[in-house]
């Protein structure tokens, strides 16, 4: 059985994926996790998550064009760039 | 934002890695992308698992119960790292009882700084201060590496490997610091290991032609891994008052070192199984295997 081992390195630190290890049940698991990410103290905490537990999540769909919603969906070079133009041209 | 994801065809998949993407275990990977990472991962995990044999021999000998300590503490973490990197090859696909049984049988290779004998405690000092600054160049690198799992639990190894450089150089140090006698086993000890070392990173084909590159295994060529170790390290042996043999040896007013071309063919020799020490080290790895299969048939049977 896989188990993916996710480390964090300070209390507080967010958990990180590290590797993982084989192991036929949890207890093992977890001695060889202790092993080799815990053994010199390089981690607060570990979690140990059976692979097949894990649920993955990856496409992403855009079909509507959501640009709106970030800050990439606004380009304000070129308008900032008139209405400076504008205003100068106000005061002058 | 539509996230980037890993193209199935072969084409747009190698531009992809090529452009700095990173793929991970469960992203579909092109067979011959699989076999060149199986192949480069299984000869780092054999060279992290036989590394340990030539410091394994010293730990009865060493000079006080604190280097006894930290030799054992440095063998462990070796073969630590070989565990690691053999989860990350049997991830890809090659079980590691393969990957053992084709190191002791000569056909996959390791590392050939591992075939040469530790005759003194100045080698050890050296194996462990240049040894493993050269090993972590090439690991550093490998950071950047185009397939994820491998190049996350290469943090954790170079966060190892700076406390056995440390450890190595605090060797030197008090031997050069010693009496004249412990002075001269470091200088011998360093001309023995200097042929080696120039040949650690490889003959210096270009860039272009090396399939690891091309699949972004690697994020460095040989001759820029081995222009690294000289720029950080040569200085360093010279302010110690250590002679690095070779005379051609001379850094150019353009940064680029100059060094008497190293023996290529020794290193294929010695690679393809035919060091002083191949025989009796896989020798060694291999009565150990035998001996502690029950330990693995008890654990897999829980």
């Amino acid at each position: 059985m896989i188990w993916e081992v996710f480390r964090c390195e300070r209390k507080g630190r967010p958990f990180e994926h590290a590797g993982s290890v084989v192991a036929p049940d949890a207890d093992f698991a977890e001695a060889w996790a202790r092993e080799q990410y815990g053994r010199r103290g390089e981690s607060a905490a570990l979690w140990l998550v059976p692979r097949d537990a894990i649920r993955d999540v990856e496409s992403w769909a855009d079909e509507f064009d959501l640009k709106y919603r970030r800050v990439d969906g606004y380009s304000i070079k070129a308008r900032l760039k008139e209405a400076r133009e504008r205003a100068s041209a106000r005061t002058r | 934002m539509a996230a980037v994801e890993v193209p199935r065809d072969e084409q747009a998949f190698l531009d992809y890695v090529q452009a700095g993407g990173q793929v991970e275990a469960t992203d579909r990977l092109p067979d011959e992308y699989r076999a060149k990472l199986v192949k480069f991962i299984e000869m780092h995990a054999n060279s992290e698992l036989m590394g340990v044999l030539p410091e394994r021999e010293w730990i009865l000998r060493a000079p006080t119960l604190q280097r006894k300590l930290a030799l054992t503490a440095k063998v462990q973490d070796e073969v630590g790292h070989a565990q690691l990197i053999y989860r990350v090859v049997e991830d890809l696909g090659k079980p590691r009882e393969q990957c053992l049984a084709d190191l002791v049988s000569g056909r996959s290779k390791f590392h050939n700084v591992f075939h040469y004998p530790t005759r003194s405690w100045g080698d050890v000092g050296v194996i462990a201060w240049l040894v493993d600054a050269a090993a972590i160049i090439s690991q550093k690198a490998l950071l950047k590496c185009s397939y994820a799992p491998y190049a996350r639990i290469m943090k954790k190894i170079c966060w190892e490997e700076s406390f056995h450089i440390l450890h190595g150089r605090d060797v030197i140090l008090a031997m050069v610091t010693g009496t004249p006698a412990q002075f001269e086993l470091v200088q011998e000890a360093l001309d023995r290991w200097w042929a080696p070392l120039m040949q650690f990173h490889g003959n210096p084909i270009p860039q272009e032609e090396d399939p690891m590159w091309h699949w972004r295994i690697k994020s460095q060529s040989n001759e820029a891994a081995r222009q690294q170790f000289l720029e950080g390290y040569v200085p360093q042996i010279r302010e110690l008052g250590l002679t690095v043999p070779d005379p051609k040896l001379r850094r150019r007013d353009d940064g680029v070192w100059e060094y008497t071309e190293p023996d290529w063919d020794e290193l294929r020799h010695v690679v393809t199984g035919h060091g002083p020490m191949t025989d009796e080290r896989l020798a060694f790895r291999s009565r150990f295997i035998e001996q502690e299969r029950w330990v693995r048939d008890v654990v897999l049977a829980a």
